[in-house]
């Protein structure tokens, strides 16, 4: 099916090429940092985790969300949803291929990474994470070739594709609750140390995921005629809405307990990110308050049925839902964790051009990757008549 | 010209394989020649548990402090860099920063304008043991966290982990800022992207010494095993009121303060 990449529109070479250069601008910047080692980011002593990882965390969710596709689909057979399937799964074979840039590009010593493989530690939540991750990118890419190929000769998927559905299932769900386990078994960050956060991380992925799916599906119909159908997309977009609505009021939980119980190390981060410290504020308030606003108008958008049903309205609606969850979990989850630091002292973390390159370049490959899957899966759907 | 070239490769492979075989026996030999050399220096210092205990009432002017600092940096090689990316062992900080959350209203003058070393705890339940990925770091079962510089990945889950802010990240070349001409031989020096911090002078206790920071304290820090009785870190503790960092993190900290 792979030569389906050979024949496509001049506009569809285009877009790759115009994502290669991305790729390649973030490959230069990272020779960089290569050479001159992490000092070229804004990171410190203090807020030793920044954009890299945060961004790691937040595509852990949405390649994690392909499950809100999955699940309706063989536990409850939806059949609407079959059609849209191939472009969740696939899209988490990109989400999951950046992470795993994400995290290299966050290691001071990257060629020794095999260490992790070498020197297995099972204490170590970061072991678990790997192993997951390796192990989701093959499911999905396993599950969703052989699918499509079967679609593509009109014939049944094999038998022994359905264990391997349901366990992804289930892996899905693993794969961001270890990623929350990474922060919320750590001593001494108050913001990170809450029971809660895999939830809050489940509840974010399955609202902001699918909202990236729909956006991307949005976008290919206008170029290509495909339609995931109306159903479908309505059926998601409730989906969606309670996810939003649970994360919601998840993050309000957070600020009950912290503020009630009115214990420092809890209401601290909060308190910095909202209202800044000692009278100075810093760029991430004008962002969390940006965040928190859009959180609650995607959900005055998407709740009530007249407006979340129509379609104009929609992709608005669905693109501030990712704003505001990228504010929360793509920025201001590490900036919170870091700040104050065990000293409880504030230093403030900005990240700096050469890091947001890399970071361009990390998501270029993300898109080029997505976009030969995709075009090759709606190329076999055209012939297969599934389109 | 067909016979020689058999011939040549037979008696090439032969000696390839000759050779190979003298080198492996050989080499086997070599490294247990090598291996006997190293042996544990006889006059190296031994604990069940090694701990510390800081006089926090005899460090009195910033000299004081001054000269212990001097004396973990130069034995360890470690650089002062300018900015927040800097490497730190042994430095100080105030009360309210070092025990934050332990801290009291209209506390006496001295105790509020008084200085704190602060350093890794080397703890019972090290958090940053837990998280490292490649064991990288690990404990010793003398009680003393120590690192392999030469597994870490620099993924700095450990500087997450640290509930004390005790760990250091080479964001940048550390010899760029240390005079190589004044560096200690004796320890090595670190490179890009690796974590570090203080070892508890595990390489000099190794030989027979205190560490450098109790040395130069001149007996205002105590060291010693917590593990024995009769020990001097337990005849200071049995005799004057002490805290710890955090206790409420349950790492139980071997780094013990005379308040």
């Amino acid at each position: 099916m792979i030569e389906k990449v050979l024949k496509g529109s001049p506009k569809f070479y285009v877009w790759l090429a115009f994502l290669g250069s991305l790729i390649g601008l973030g490959a230069f910047t990272y020779l960089f940092q290569m050479k001159y080692g992490l000092s070229i980011t804004g990171m410190s002593r203090d807020v030793s985790w920044g954009f890299y990882i945060a961004q790691f965390t937040y595509l852990v969710g949405v390649a994690a969300s392909a499950v809100m596709l999955v699940l309706p689909a063989y536990f409850h057979h939806y059949k609407k949803f079959k059609k849209m399937i191939i472009f969740g799964e696939f899209m988490a074979i990109g989400a999951v291929l950046m992470c795993m840039l994400f995290i290299v590009a966050d290691m001071g010593q990257p060629q020794r990474m095999l260490n992790v493989i070498l020197h297995p530690t099972p204490n170590s939540v970061m072991f678990y994470d790997m192993m997951v991750l390796m192990g989701y990118l093959v499911l999905n890419a396993v599950i969703g070739w052989v699918t499509l190929e079967c679609e593509r000769h009109q014939v049944e998927p094999p038998k022994w594709i359905k264990p391997m559905i349901y366990l992804s299932i289930f892996w899905a769900f693993s794969i961001h609750t270890v990623t929350a386990f990474l922060y919320a078994g750590l001593p001494g960050r108050h913001y990170f140390l809450t029971a809660i956060m895999a939830a809050r991380f489940l509840s974010s992925a399955f609202c902001a995921g699918p909202a990236i799916l729909l956006l991307l599906l949005f976008v290919v119909r206008k170029m290509t005629n495909f339609n995931p159908g109306k159903e479908a997309v309505q059926t998601l977009t409730k989906i969606i809405t309670y996810a939003m609505t649970i994360n919601v009021f998840f993050f309000l939980l957070e600020v009950f307990t912290a503020f009630y119980s009115g214990m420092p190390g809890h209401a601290h981060p909060i308190t910095y990110l909202f209202a800044g410290h000692g009278g100075h504020v810093d760029w991430i308030t004008g962002f969390m308050w940006v965040g928190a606003i859009l959180a609650l108008l995607s959900l005055a958008l998407l709740i009530p049925p007249s407006l979340r049903d129509n379609e104009k309205l929609l992709p608005w609606s669905l693109g501030i839902l990712v704003t505001a969850t990228w504010i929360d979990k793509g920025l201001g989850l590490i900036i919170g964790g870091f700040t104050p630091n065990p000293f409880e002292k504030y230093t403030v973390y900005t990240p700096t051009v050469p890091e947001l390159l890399i970071s361009l370049g990390i998501f270029a490959t993300g898109l080029f990757v997505v976009s030969i899957l995709w075009k090759i899966a709606l190329d076999v759907k055209k012939e297969a008549g599934t389109f | 010209m067909k016979r020689s070239r058999r011939q040549f490769l037979k008696v090439a492979s032969l000696s390839v394989l000759g050779l190979s075989t003298h080198l492996a026996t050989g080499g086997i030999v070599n490294a247990a020649e090598q291996g006997a050399q190293y042996l544990p220096n006889e006059n190296g210092l031994k604990a069940g548990r090694w701990a510390m205990v800081i006089d926090t009432r005899a460090f009195e002017t910033p000299e004081d402090f001054d000269v212990c600092v001097k004396a973990c940096h130069k034995a360890h090689n470690v650089p002062n860099i300018p900015n927040n990316q800097n490497i730190k062992w042994l430095w100080t900080d105030t009360y309210e920063h070092v025990f934050p959350e332990q801290g009291n209203n209209h506390m006496s003058e001295s105790l509020e304008n008084r200085d704190f070393f602060v350093l890794c705890n080397h703890c019972e339940n090290p958090p940053c043991v837990r998280v490292c990925p490649t064991k990288a770091t690990y404990k010793k079962p003398d009680g003393i966290v120590a690192m392999d510089y030469h597994r870490c990945i620099g993924c700095r889950f450990c500087m997450a982990g640290c509930p004390y802010g005790a760990r250091s990240f080479n964001f940048s070349d550390p010899r760029k800022h240390l005079d190589m001409g004044e560096v200690n031989p004796e320890f090595p020096t670190r490179m890009l992207g690796v974590v570090e911090k203080c070892n508890f002078c595990v390489e000099r206790l190794a030989q027979g010494l205190m560490p450098a920071c109790v040395e130069a304290a001149e007996g205002k820090i105590v060291f010693g095993d917590l593990n024995d009785p009769e020990s001097e870190v337990r005849k200071v503790l049995a005799e004057n009121f002490t805290i710890r960092r955090k206790p409420n993190v349950g790492t139980q900290p071997g780094v013990y303060y005379i308040i």
